[in-house]
């Protein structure tokens, strides 16, 4: 079932609870230290984005701007540098949110791609402005996973507004 | 259907566009930015809000540390044999070394002594272990597993068997960040061995580090061990720090490019020491105008004391 605009499923309203407890545990995500290979997704990015898809009334670039500053405390990064990409990318995702939830959710994987592309693109010009070094292509790769990974997101974070409204014990979802 | 079907008409009130609210926040990220990265200022206010971050960065880190637990419990037993092996030939050849360096340090002191010279500041260590390297992929900065806690302050060197690997640059509660020689922006006041040059060392990118503001007809060659001069009073003088590879002598610029392989392991993880000083380096003497004269101070002096 493709949970679009298309589709015919009328979902539960999302609890905002449920939006700011998804973007702790991105957070959360985003802090594991060490990552063993190149290429980790950009969890809160992908979470911001998605909410800024799906609720652009209510997540938008004030929570990208926020959370950015999270990641760049618990990275050490420069102050502002994720908060400057991500309120880049909500008011992108924002933007483009009435087109992309009428397409399937392989199709919106597609159409973020270059958004989150553009998220990194924005910190690596930042940083080399600052006169870091270039941190190698795979880089980039990152936009690659983080965009993969909005498949499996779609549907686990539309989970608990899949919920019917009279609970039928034959068919839990 | 989405929320964005049932926007309110136009007429209501709906604050700032999101055009201009997109314009503000990008103006206040870029004032960060310029504040952080250019004039250091925000360190307090990184240090305040980490409290915020710093139980769900507990929360990521504490699997990470299982594993890392659990991998080193069921290190296979030949391995450990042979490191013990390895370290027990080690500490033998050292002993060995060290009951010279034991004698030599004290008839050092007594010539120095004979000369009315200082003697030399003591240090102490603190044993630390780099448990990983830092999420930011633009510098080139680890963690270790001592932090606030351990009296650890940032500043301090940091040190392997080999050399000087790095800065400690923050501190945390239990961890601290060093920021490696070979991030750009590291410098260490250094010196040649062989001549005594003074010169400063530079992080070069790609795990290289150069010599940096020397005259192209300076005395350094292939080969030359470059140690700190511990002018800064950050380092400890004499620490080896690099070994010079190439020499690039281009008469068309006034600079020579000296390109240095650092002596410490520094792109590995494993043990390091930090080192402190035990007693606070002599004050800097304080800096007068260039107009002074000897004269002209104590009249200065009492007009002050007289305010």
């Amino acid at each position: 079932m493709q949970i679009t605009n298309h589709s015919r499923r009328i979902l539960l309203p999302v609890r905002m609870s449920w939006v700011r407890f998804t973007l702790l545990i991105a957070l959360t995500l985003d802090f594991i230290p060490q990552p063993p290979f190149p290429g980790v997704p950009d969890f809160t990015a992908l979470a911001l984005a998605f909410w800024c898809v799906r609720e652009p009334l209510r997540i938008g670039m004030g929570a990208g701007f926020v959370f950015g500053l999270l990641v760049d405390i618990g990275h050490g990064s420069a102050m502002g540098q994720h908060a400057l990409a991500y309120v880049l990318l909500a008011y992108a995702a924002a933007g483009a949110s009435r087109r992309l939830l009428w397409f399937p959710p392989a199709a919106q994987a597609l159409q973020m791609a270059p958004l989150f592309l553009m998220t990194q693109v924005v910190m690596l010009i930042v940083r080399l402005l600052a006169g870091a070094d270039f941190p190698g292509w795979a880089y980039f790769l990152t936009t690659v996973s983080t965009s993969l990974l909005w498949l499996p997101i779609h549907f686990l974070l539309l989970l608990p507004q899949m919920q019917p409204e009279e609970r039928d014990e034959n068919r839990p979802l | 259907m989405s929320v964005s079907g049932h926007q309110p008409p136009p007429f209501f009130k709906r604050g700032l566009p999101p055009t201009a609210r997109l314009t503000l926040y990008l103006l206040v990220a870029l004032a960060l930015l310029v504040a952080d990265l250019r004039y250091r200022y925000l360190e307090t206010v990184r240090q305040g809000l980490s409290v915020l971050t710093y139980p769900l960065q507990i929360v990521a880190e504490t699997p990470a540390e299982w594993t890392r637990h659990t991998f080193n419990y069921f290190s296979s037993l030949s391995t450990l044999r042979q490191e013990n092996e390895r370290l027990r030939e080690q500490a033998l050849s050292d002993s060995k070394r060290l009951l010279r360096q034991e004698s030599l340090e004290t008839e050092n002191n007594q010539m120095r002594e004979l000369l009315g010279m200082h003697e030399r500041v003591g240090v102490h260590s603190t044993a630390a272990e780099i448990i990983y390297t830092a999420r930011d992929p633009f510098a080139r900065r680890v963690i270790i597993d001592r932090g606030q806690r351990d009296g650890i302050e940032a500043g301090l060197p940091v040190i392997d068997g080999a050399g000087v690997v790095g800065q400690v640059t923050r501190i945390f509660p239990l961890q601290a960040e060093v920021t490696l020689l070979t991030d750009r922006d590291q410098a260490v006041p250094v010196k040649v061995v062989r001549n005594g040059l003074r010169a400063i060392m530079f992080g070069a990118g790609g795990g290289q580090l150069e010599l940096r503001y020397l005259a192209a007809n300076a005395d350094v060659e292939p080969g030359d061990t470059i140690v700190t001069s511990g002018l800064d009073g950050v380092y400890v003088p004499d620490l080896p720090v690099a070994k010079v590879t190439k020499v690039d002598r281009d008469d068309a610029r006034g600079f020579a490019r000296f390109i240095c392989k650092p002596a410490a392991g520094i792109e590995r993880s494993g043990a390091v020491l930090v080192l402190s000083r035990q007693e606070a380096p002599p004050p800097r003497p304080a800096e007068l105008p260039p107009t002074a004269v000897t004269p002209a101070k104590p009249s200065r002096a009492r007009s002050v004391g007289g305010r």
